[in-house]
């Protein structure tokens, strides 16, 4: 909590009911919070030897010190068992949530146990409940939202997370191991399965609502100056700009051009109709809106109109849908859809049952390579015969994942690499490390960097970006940067600063923020902080499964292009090796 | 020529809540936007759209001003809107209760109403050009 270091956490046993606040000086010592304190704190519960999805597991969700008080600090980050990889999970989330907790009095929370019955949480600063949510089953998490914003306090103070129906655990099919969480409509816990793990312990939402009041730091001055610099950087520099204008999705067109958009489950670079899916074509023929996390004056979150008839006689229907760039890549380009409602059909669809776009994406891609081989057919998919850019059979697809009737729908729900390990055609997943890749394919670094991230995603060290500047583009400098960048990452998201921000938040200025409400931190102990959270991550993450080595690589990365070129195995096992040295001599120290 | 706070454009709000911050940091000495004379929601509605509660600024005679059984609200020199002092409150409510479009707000630690100065600082710190101080004769 600001002004006494230390980290309030309120813990939930969903089992018993039970309910308490405990305060650490240690874990503000050490971590601040973020990153640093939900890794921690996962690190003492979880269990290396039950499974992700069994109740006695761990979920944890942490702010930082500076979230809401300054400019886009706006992050929650959430740490589980992953139910895709079996390995570490960690996901961010904005929306309004970090906020809600922060003016709730928590800094953590840390969910334990499993209700008996479908439940979900509301958590009003001190006040905290667990109410039956039985009307709540099965119910879509727009819905699910709606249902509880009428039915508790504090409009405009609030957030509600919550899981759709392929998070829950229902009779004779289990949860689609992508499940997410959403946040407030158009945020989410997206990765790695939060949803499913959430639907294992019988609770469809987390409402927070945040009403107290925070006395400003003791040096007011200091905070409204430091705080006015910041606003004015993310405001009146360029250092935020393309996240607002046309925002991520700006990068698809410059991507396929480059060669560097995977298509077609990866076997290709480029789109044919990237121009018809970019950022530009949303922008000016779909949005509507741009919408921000609280506390957030950017607003990146660009909101579609998503029109079409239903009928004969001009009948029209109408819904708003959020997009992004690796949406567009995981629904469009990777699935060959080619056309921006159809794009914005299937990420309504996905959004609603409360899964992962991008997993799903990579889900049905490797499916329908799949199908095109003749390896699946579509009686084991409900009849389903999936072809590229054909939008109907792919909303029929997410559909049946879902409902996990079908051998190939429950398989699918399970993700591509598990379902290729039953099936075959392993070398063909587009995913690293257990999880579907981001929408890059840039070289060395974005491989390398997905299979070494701690939550295997394209934002733990921007590989992708490495691979587009890094000269001399050597193996060495690769795996450095691909570490440095982690590290320094780490410092951000443990002070819970959105990573879209990370131009503005360099650790001087982390530093000069923490100092503003009387935090002393220094440049140098900051980025100690990271290098020394990044090997405790690696330790925890090896603890549960994870391992660096080349057969996590597909066999389709060494086949298709790059910008960088065709990747070699042999440069990659070299690069893997050099990280091993990096960690046995980070680890001996 | 007295300013008052007027929300023309809210079609462009973002939902950033950096108006409400504003308030609480500049005004109320506060980190939380709870603390705020204005309260930025969403509304339902059949599209739903974002919406500024803010004090309209009632024109002569000002409803909470003329509830307050003390000089702590009295009518601001051209007619609109109020004066604020604290000292002056006696912690009655009874403005809370009668403003017409209920945006007076309760300050739980000091016991007393949350009301608009018309300071501005709200607008300056909207980064899409919201709210508008606006002269009134």
């Amino acid at each position: 909590m600001l002004h006494d270091d230390l980290v309030r956490i309120l813990h939930v046993d969903l089992t018993t009911g039970e309910m308490q606040v405990e305060e650490r000086a240690d874990l503000f010592c050490g971590y601040l919070g973020g990153t640093g304190v939900a890794m921690r704190l996962l690190d003492e519960r979880v269990h290396a030897d039950r499974d992700p999805l069994d109740p006695t597991q761990p979920v944890v969700m942490a702010i930082g010190p500076l979230t809401t008080i300054f400019p886009v600090v706006t992050k929650a980050v959430a740490t589980f068992r992953s139910p895709l990889t079996g390995e570490y999970g960690e996901s961010h989330a904005g929306g309004q949530f970090a906020a809600a907790l922060r003016y709730a009095g928590y800094d953590a929370l840390v969910v334990t146990g499993a209700a008996e019955r479908l439940v979900y949480l509301v958590i009003d600063g001190a006040h905290v409940e667990i109410r039956p949510a039985d009307a709540l089953v099965g119910m879509n998490v727009l819905e699910t939202g709606r249902a509880i914003r009428d039915r508790i306090e504090g409009a405009g103070h609030r957030s509600i997370v919550r899981i759709g129906p392929a998070g829950e655990m229902r009779p004779r099919r289990s949860a689609v191991r992508y499940a997410n969480a959403n946040v407030d409509t158009f945020r989410h816990f997206g990765r790695l399965g939060l949803g499913a793990v959430l639907g294992s312990k019988n609770l469809k939402a987390i409402a927070v609502i945040g009403r107290q009041h925070l006395d400003l730091p003791e040096d007011s001055r200091a905070y409204k100056k430091v705080y006015a610099e910041v606003y004015d950087r993310v405001l009146h520099t360029d250092a935020m700009k393309k996240y607002h204008e046309l925002g991520t999705p700006a990068n698809v067109l410059p991507l396929s051009e480059l060669g560097a958009l995977p298509t077609y489950n990866v076997r290709q670079g480029y789109f044919g109709e990237a121009d018809q899916i970019g950022g530009e074509a949303f922008a000016e023929n779909e949005l509507v809106t741009k919408r921000a996390c609280a506390g957030c004056q950017i607003g990146c979150i660009h909101v579609a109109l998503y029109r079409r008839p239903f009928a004969p006689g001009w009948e029209y229907e109408s819904t708003l849908v959020a997009y992004d760039h690796e949406l567009i890549y995981a629904v469009g380009s990777l699935l060959g859809v080619g056309d921006r409602r159809d794009v914005l059909r299937l990420i309504e669809e996905i959004d609603k049952a409360g899964m992962d776009t991008i997993s799903c994406g990579t889900a049905l891609a490797w499916a329908t390579e799949a199908m095109e081989r003749g390896l699946l057919e579509p009686e084991q998919f409900e009849g389903i015969d999936l072809r590229w850019g054909d939008a109907e059979r792919y909303a029929q697809g997410v559909a049946a994942i879902v409902r996990g009737e079908s051998e190939v729908g429950r398989w699918l729900g399970q993700g591509e690499v598990q379902a290729a390990r039953h099936f075959g055609g392993a070398g063909y997943v587009a995913a690293v490390g257990g999880q579907g890749i981001a929408g890059y394919w840039t070289g060395y670094a974005h491989v390398l960097g997905h299979l070494l991230g701690a939550r295997h995603s394209h934002l733990d060290n921007a590989g992708y970006a490495i691979d587009q500047k890094l000269e001399p583009y050597t193996d060495e400098a690769i795996v450095d940067r691909i570490i440095a960048d982690e590290a320094e990452r780490i410092v951000q998201t443990s002070v819970a600063i959105c990573l879209f921000a990370r131009g503005v938040y360099d650790l001087e200025t982390i530093s000069r923020a923490l100092d503003s409400v009387g935090i002393q931190r220094s440049a140098e102990q900051l980025q100690a902080m990271g290098e020394r959270i990044y090997w405790e991550r690696v330790q925890l993450r090896e603890r549960l499964g994870f391992r660096a080595q080349l057969e996590e690589v597909p066999q389709r990365f060494f086949e298709t292009p790059t910008p960088r070129g065709r990747l070699e195995p042999g440069r990659v096992a070299h690069m893997l090796e050099l990280y091993q040295a990096r960690r046995a001599a980070a680890l001996a120290s | 020529m007295p300013k008052i706070l007027t929300a023309p454009r809210m079609a462009r709000c973002i939902g950033c809540d950096s108006c409400m911050l504003a308030c609480a940091r500049m005004v109320y000495k506060s980190l939380s936007p709870y603390k705020s004379a204005i309260q930025i929601r969403s509304r339902g509605g059949v599209m739903g759209r974002m919406v500024a509660n803010i004090c309209t600024a009632c024109a002569e005679p000002v409803p909470c001003v003329e509830v307050c059984p003390t000089d702590a609200l009295t009518t601001r020199d051209g007619g609109r809107g109020m004066v604020y002092r604290k000292a002056e409150c006696i912690s009655c409510h009874k403005c809370v209760e009668v403003c017409p479009v209920q945006v007076i707000g309760w300050d739980q630690e000091e016991d007393k109403p949350i009301v608009c100065i018309f300071c501005g600082q709200c607008a300056r710190f909207c980064p899409h050009d919201c709210l508008e101080m606006v002269e009134v004769a």
